[in-house]
């Protein structure tokens, strides 16, 4: 036990502290609050607090727990909606109210709360058990079977195993190890800063459906796989981090929400339980977690809050399950390490963030993954992490280091946004460098069409800003018809295609195939047009053709109508050229 | 009275700064009152306790401090303020004291300046739409209750007039639920502390107002706390009395710059353009005290105003308040020389909970797509006016002449209004009306059909 020595906001020094480690949990001052070591220096430690330290006083006590920061994994935990130090936040309102206060001790995961444990048929008395081996199951929602894995520091042989029902806390079975027996429970804890191991990893090589276009088809995600979203205010990074926590195909998603707005948690809050799985028809809050550190809560706890998520993923994808994890946003993480650095006073780096940023981020991403489980299972972590660059500007540290691991950037762009084109998501600065190993899964899983198609509109996108470059100076009346009519497609493509609306109940979410009967909708629409316009069609009669308003329409028609639909409409397309072709030759005779 | 020991041992005094020794055991953000060798007293607060020194920041002004002479106590709590409903209509100044010279105030409860968080599980979304009377916002960028919207000025512009007329004018439809308004002038020069009570008074809204003014020549460092106090003053009417409560925090460039006068003299290492690192969370302890929370009556609307310097929006103070705040009122510099008053500019304003305020049942089934095809069609119009300055409006075509006229008129006769003009909701959609109708019905593509047909005026 030791005692506080000097305050400084959120950082305490601590006497006497000989004998604990680093990243031990401390409990600091009369009030017991949670803090961390993050140095010692001979007998002091340096200690981040997670919760205001107002009236802390030099004299106070500090007891180390002897255990690093940690999470409670087992059953409960899905639909949890928690803190940065994983206090769920429902508790701690039933404790203090509407306000948070100081110093509450809250169960991570109800101790009291039964569960029907089904244990597995081939884990009997005498199996050799592993760390990772799967002892059984629990059916924690109608979404997910949590399965119940041997800890990772837990090795021998089973003296006995029961199936039945039981809290979290009550013993389900037995393991002997050289003599020595262990009880293990649905309960496990895992120390947050350090990754859990796994056999193997793999290139990842299945895509994350987002049901987002402009996602999906020109900037995807892997299972497994790292993205950015760096962009200003009001660019709507929070939109597209929540619809992917919506939508996207992922088994089980983690949001951490670290230093953002309270309305914007009780917004996921209030619209998550409601919100049904577009597969099983089960509320989406069944396959969710929310880690909500918001901006007026304690900063130190921001980054406890980053890891809390992370961890909470591996347990998951330890039982073979598809992760997903939302973090929004890394900067207010950054920016929790950069104001614990100056209180150190560490030697700052670039624009006072501490020199250790890129390794922490590079760290941090390394952690998502495809992998084989130790339990021989596969699951995967996808990290999406939003990045708020100071002013929108992303030469900045956070932004630069978090592109320099990820794999998939999604440039979210200020102008875009102000047109009211959303997801703001510039096609010509983005990219995804999963494109190239992920084109099998995508000509397997959606035809060999899509892909040529989906570089074709990149093609045409491309030309049509080219284009546009020249409009400004020339004006469009200067340009020959060939080329005014990629203008009208690119604006086709921007408005009825990349552009989705995350509040029309359909446009909110488009399954792959429905994309894939768009993109050809549209793209069978360029070709003949070029084709019309190369057989003397004048561009303002294909400009004018009815088939466009149906093209635009597209987004909205139900998932179950869109091949009927698209089929109508490329009919329309061919029919409607057939015309004008005829209507051009016969004026050409006259 | 509990005792307290007088240390009169102070070791430095710099900028507001002032480090005691030998001090031992003072707490964290701990308040001290600091007695000058006259008697004076003055508050300070503990930044930094070790076993051996204190460091305290002084709220008000340093001369007169003297290492010999000056004596500091602490007081064993942190920074409480009196509240009660007694303090409506009252004016105070920067560090809660009763400026004005009528009775003395009871008052019924004292709180920590500082508040707590509020729980993200107990808030609730809010969804009360506020008719400001003001069309563009109560049109294209919707206040609703609990929400904080900042308005982001420049030197020079009227965002005063603004949020006078905001908080003479705003109403909830259909409801005569008590409202207050709280007022913290930050760093306010003497005449605009003066334009804002005289507004008040004339319009009676001042029975129902309570207000704290920091004065350009106050302490710099006691626009620390202004903020805080008024918003402590409002959580105790929100949610104590049942209040809905307005808070207008005028200028929080003011306030940003105070906190890196502090940072500085605290030898921090700085952040962008100087300001601390950890601007952004304190900040974030400002704003994130608007809200609506379950099972009170009450809700606080903030409604801060920030200068940007040099009209520049990614400084870093409108730039970290755009990120905590839902959505932002642009003030326009060019709509102001144009002679539009309000001058505020759809484009770039937005407001993050707009949907949950409007459509039927709250303002008018049409209203959304209402606001999509008037930015829409406006900044159409920008883009013919930018095209016109290259071409010559000669050269543009049909179309683009059309959205040019759209363009003025909307300018004119919707974001354009009078000072004391105060227009429903009802009146506001009908002039967008009036406006989209100029435009053939085609192109009104943002507004589902039925409404189209129901609204649209035919020549």
């Amino acid at each position: 036990m030791g005692a506080i020595k000097r305050v400084s906001g959120p950082l305490v020094i601590a006497k006497e502290m000989l004998g604990s480690n680093m990243y031990d949990v401390v409990k600091v001052g009369n009030s017991g609050l949670i803090g961390e070591i993050i140095q010692l220096k001979g007998d002091d430690a340096v200690i981040q607090v997670y919760e205001d330290t107002t009236g802390i006083r030099p004299g106070e006590k500090v007891v180390s727990t002897g255990f690093p920061l940690s999470v409670e994994l087992g059953p409960g935990i899905l639909g949890g909606i928690y803190d940065g130090i994983q206090r769920p936040l429902s508790a701690i309102e039933k404790k203090s109210g509407t306000f948070i206060s100081k110093g509450i001790v809250v169960e991570a995961l109800d101790k009291k709360k039964k569960w029907q444990f089904v244990a597995e048929k081939e884990i009997k008395k005498g199996s050799h058990v592993k760390p990772g081996t799967i002892l059984g199951h629990v059916q924690e929602t109608d979404l997910i079977k949590h399965y119940i894995m041997v800890p990772n520091h837990v090795e021998g042989t089973i003296k006995s195993i029961k199936s039945g029902t039981f809290t979290v806390e009550d013993t389900i079975a037995e393991v002997e190890s050289k003599g020595k027996s262990t009880k293990l429970t649905m309960m496990q804890r895992r120390a947050v800063r350090i990754q859990s191991p796994s056999k193997n990893k793999f290139r990842s090589s299945e895509a994350l459906i987002t049901g987002q276009r402009v996602i999906d088809t020109l900037f995807p995600v892997a299972k497994g796989g790292t993205a950015a979203v760096p962009g200003p205010f009001g660019s709507g990074k929070t939109v597209i981090q929540q619809q992917l926590a919506k939508w996207s195909d992922a088994d089980v998603i983690v949001y951490v929400g670290c230093g953002e707005r309270g309305n914007e948690m009780t917004d996921v809050l209030t619209e998550f339980p409601q919100l049904k799985d577009p597969k099983s028809g089960k509320p989406l809050m069944e396959r969710t977690i929310l880690v909500a550190n918001t901006s007026n809560m304690p900063v130190a706890a921001r980054e406890a809050s980053i890891y809390c998520g992370i961890t909470i993923a591996e347990y998951f994808r330890d039982m073979g399950y598809n992760v997903a994890v939302m973090a929004d946003s890394t900067s207010r993480w950054a920016e929790a390490m950069r104001e614990m650095s100056a209180r150190l006073e560490e030697m700052p780096g670039e624009e006072g963030y501490p020199a250790y940023l890129p390794k922490r981020l590079a760290e941090y991403y390394e952690r998502s993954g495809k992998v084989e489980t130790l339990n021989g299972k596969v699951g995967s972590i996808t990290i999406i992490g939003a990045v708020s660059p100071a002013g929108g500007d992303i030469t900045e540290p956070v932004s630069q280091g978090t592109l320099k691991v990820v794999k998939t950037f999604w440039a979210l762009d200020k102008a875009l946004a102000d047109q009211r084109h959303f997801p703001a998501i510039n096609w010509l600065l983005s990219y995804s460098l999963y494109l190239d190993p992920l084109e099998e899964w995508y000509v397997k899983n959606v035809g060999e069409d899509f892909v040529k198609n989906r570089k074709e509109a990149m093609r045409l996108l491309q030309r049509e800003a080219e284009l546009k470059d020249i409009v400004q100076l020339v004006g469009e009346d200067a340009l020959p018809d060939s080329e005014r009519i990629i203008l009208t497609i690119g604006r086709m493509l921007r408005e009825d295609y990349l552009r989705q609306s995350a509040f029309d109940d359909i446009d909110t979410f488009t399954s792959l195939k429905k994309q894939a009967v768009m993109l050809s909708a549209m793209l069978h629409f360029a070709r003949s047009a070029s084709d019309a316009i190369a057989k003397g069609v004048p561009i303002d009669r294909v400009v004018k053709m009815s088939v466009r308003a149906e093209i635009s329409r597209m987004k909205s028609i139900k998932e179950s109508e869109a091949d009927d639909t698209g089929k109508k409409i490329n009919d329309h397309i061919n029919s409607e050229f057939i015309a004008l072709l005829k209507e051009e030759a016969q004026e050409a005779k006259e | 009275m509990k005792f307290e020991t007088e240390y009169k041992t102070i070791e430095s005094v710099a900028g507001p700064l002032v480090i005691v020794g030998k001090v031992g055991n003072a707490g964290y953000n701990e308040i001290v009152n600091i007695r000058m060798a006259n008697g004076e007293l003055r508050l300070g607060q503990v930044l930094d306790t070790s076993e051996k020194y204190a460091v305290v920041q002084v709220f008000g002004r340093t001369d007169g401090i003297n290492i010999d002479k000056t004596s500091v106590s602490f007081l064993g709590e942190t920074f409480k303020v009196g509240v009660g409903s007694d303090m409506l209509g009252r004016i105070f100044d920067g560090q809660g004291r009763p400026l004005d010279v009528k009775a003395s105030i009871s008052y019924e409860d004292k709180r920590d300046i500082n508040g707590e968080p509020i729980n993200p599980v107990a808030r609730q979304m809010p969804s009360d739409f506020i008719e400001t009377g003001i069309s563009s916002i109560d049109g294209l960028f919707t206040l609703v209750r609990g929400q904080k919207l900042p308005i982001f000025s420049g030197s020079g512009l009227p965002h005063n007039e603004i949020a006078a007329q905001i908080t003479r004018q705003a109403s909830v439809k259909n409801q005569s639920e008590a409202f207050a308004v709280v007022f913290a002038g930050i760093g306010l020069m003497n005449d605009d502390a003066a334009y804002f009570i005289n507004e008040f008074r004339k319009t009676g809204a001042l029975s129902r107002t309570v207000a704290f003014i920091n004065l350009a020549n106050d302490a710099s460092i006691e626009r620390i706390l202004t903020p805080r106090l008024a918003l402590t003053t409002a959580e105790f009417l929100a949610y104590e009395k049942g209040m809905h409560v307005l808070v207008i925090l005028t200028d929080m460039t003011n306030y940003a710059e105070a906190l890196r006068e502090l940072s500085s003299a605290r030898e921090e290492v700085p952040g962008r353009r100087g300001y601390p690192g950890y601007m952004y969370t304190d900040l974030a302890s400002i704003y994130e005290r608007a809200g609506v929370v379950k099972g009170k009556k009450g809700s606080i609307t903030q409604l801060p105003i920030v200068t940007m310097p040099s009209d520049d929006v990614t400084h870093p103070i409108p730039d970290l308040t755009g990120y905590i705040t839902e959505g932002q009122v642009y003030v326009s510099r060019q709509l102001k020389n144009r002679g539009v008053y309000p001058p505020i500019t759809p484009l770039g304003s937005l407001s993050r909970l707009m949907n949950n305020g409007i459509g039927a049942g709250k303002t008018r089934e049409d209203h959304r797509g209402v606001a999509d095809q008037l930015y829409g069609a406006y900044a159409r119009a920008q883009d013919a006016k930018s095209l016109s300055s290259i071409v010559g409006a000669e050269a543009l075509s049909e179309s683009d002449k059309l959205y040019l006229k759209f363009g003025d008129e909307f300018e004119k006769r919707f974001l354009g209004q009078g000072f004391y003009e105060k227009r429903t909701i009802e009146e506001t959609l009908s002039i967008g009306w009036d406006l989209l109708s100029m435009l053939p019905e085609t192109e009104l593509t943002r507004v589902k059909e039925e409404y189209v047909k129901k609204y649209y005026k035919k020549k």
